[in-house]
């Protein structure tokens, strides 16, 4: 093991630190409520949710992108705050499996 | 070198510019000194080449600029103190875990609650084990000097910690001194340029201070301590090359006056050790034998060289400006424990100043005496307090 001065490595180490085992719940987005307005990415203090395009659809003649939140559950901590700030309550907090009794 | 007489900042900010900085960062309101202000109208007037003076909204934020800009092979300076201090100090352990050689003088101030903006020593203590070098000068000289020693020790690859030059709050800063002040290329020949081999660049992205779990941490303190007590030896080579170079010679870790043959020692840092020299004299002129030992260094603590002089002395008195509350004063604690076992002096501790409290010459000399002749118990008390209530609604 080498120990470098003041703790110095290659960036983007973190990558390969898998946090999304640390919380007891998931976010689970309801895409029938979300409307893709984007708080919850805005809000997400691990930047683990994404409002990404889903598909497109024909409103009055225009083309327009279909848009939802997809929550990269490798690094999602489970803290609940997309849960808590989505105006539309499509996101849950459901308990992992693991910690079901 | 010219001799002038000036006041503290300047002597500090004089011997900053004298280093030649890359990035001074400042929070530039109280409780800051004009020490950063000095180097602001420096820094306005074009004379810090190649420098940035950047003012912060926030002491956190000061320091931490100071952390981005020390990776990238800056050599960085601020000053503060008091509430300052001490809301740097999440950043400046963070600073010394990635060994960033950031320079700082602290202008020494009492910390609130009560509200008090005059000097001790507590805000510095409180970053004791922080793993940041510090050194309490006595004079604005002593403390104009230490500016480029503290540059290249702090620098030196066998250290790459922060340095805190600890300089009394008013009792210094503020006041007018003769100063011989530094030449540049005296400066120049002392300290080279910093060169670290790991900078921070756009081209080549690094994590400092990675996440570190259970399996390493310690390792990183290991080497953390190591480089502290590495620092003991090339703090002793750099004092004695500045003696060599300046014939000021201000001592090692510490500095003694009388120790030879002294039953009685008398320990003190900071600007309080000029009052603590002079009252030993008189009381040598009296046939008391007694000495005086200054701490220079108090991070990294001179545990041996206190073992040597304190050999045989009978009694220890210690003036200081801090308080660990419920438990003493620091600088008696981290003597005893250097002490134990290699000394059997009875050791007398006192809290004198706290808050800017005058300390009067006839309120050191009755502490001695009363030591020597044991009209005092061992032991810690608070001395040049007034008669008070307490009262417990
Ligand atoms: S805040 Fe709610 S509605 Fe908006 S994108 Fe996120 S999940 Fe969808
Ligand atoms: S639970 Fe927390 S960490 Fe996970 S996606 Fe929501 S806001 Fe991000």
């Amino acid at each position: 093991m080498k120990i470098t001065l003041g703790a110095v490595s290659k960036p983007y180490s973190a990558l390969k630190m898998k946090t999304g085992d640390w919380g007891t719940h998931w976010p689970k987005v309801d895409e029938e409520l979300c409307t893709g307005c984007g708080t919850c990415e805005m809000f997400c203090p691990d930047m683990c949710i994404e409002v990404v395009k889903v598909g497109e659809e024909e409103v009055n003649g225009k083309i327009k992108e279909i848009k939802k939140a997809k929550v990269n559950y490798d690094y999602c901590k489970g803290c609940g705050l997309c849960a808590e700030v989505c105006p539309t309550n499509a996101i849950k907090m459901e308990l992992k499996d693991i910690y079901k009794v | 070198m010219v001799r002038k007489v000036v006041r503290g900042f300047y002597a500090v900010a004089y011997a900053v510019k004298l280093c030649r900085p890359s990035v001074i960062c400042a929070y530039p309101i109280t409780p800051q000194t004009e020490i950063v202000e000095n180097l602001a109208a420096m820094y306005a007037n074009g004379e810090l080449e190649n420098c940035q003076y950047i003012t912060a909204e926030s002491e956190f934020g000061a320091a931490s600029i100071l952390v981005g800009a020390s990776a990238t092979g800056a050599r960085t300076f601020t000053a503060t103190c008091s509430q300052g201090l001490i809301l740097m100090s999440e950043v400046l352990w963070n600073a010394a875990g990635m060994r960033l050689p950031i320079v700082m003088v602290i202008a020494n101030r009492s910390l609130s609650a009560p509200l008090s903006i005059w000097n001790d020593h507590q805000d510095s203590m409180a970053m004791r084990d922080a793993c940041i070098i510090q050194v309490y000068v006595e004079n604005n000289q002593e403390a104009h000097d230490m500016i480029p020693q503290a540059y290249k020790i702090a620098e030196n690859k066998e250290v790459m910690l922060p340095f805190m030059v600890c300089m009394d709050g008013y009792k210094l800063t503020h006041a007018y001194e003769p100063v011989d002040l530094l030449e540049q290329g005296m400066v120049d020949s002392f300290l080279p340029p910093y060169n670290p081999p790991i900078k921070l660049t756009t081209k080549d992205p690094l994590t400092f201070g990675c996440y570190a779990p259970p399996h390493c941490y310690m390792e990183f303190r290991v080497v953390m301590q190591r480089a502290m007590m590495r620092a003991k030896k090339v703090m002793e080579e750099v004092f004695k090359e500045w003696a060599e170079l300046t014939g000021r010679n201000w001592g090692g870790l510490i500095a003694t006056d009388y120790m030879d043959d002294a039953e009685t020692a008398v320990v003190a840092m900071g600007s309080v050790v000029g009052l603590v020299r002079e009252v030993v004299e008189e009381m040598r002129k009296d046939g008391k034998k007694v000495g005086l030992v200054k701490i220079r260094s108090f991070r990294p603590f001179p545990t041996e060289e206190l073992r040597k002089v304190m050999k045989d002395v009978e009694n220890i008195v210690v003036f200081e400006r801090a308080v660990s509350f419920g438990h003493e004063g620091p600088v008696a604690i981290d003597l005893k424990s250097a002490l134990f076992g290699h000394c059997n002096a009875k050791v007398y501790s006192f809290a004198v100043g706290l808050g800017g409290r005058d300390i009067p010459r006839d309120l050191i000399r009755k502490c001695i005496n009363n030591a020597i002749e044991g009209k005092v118990d061992e032991g810690f008390h608070f001395e040049g307090v007034k008669e008070f209530e307490e009262v417990i609604i």
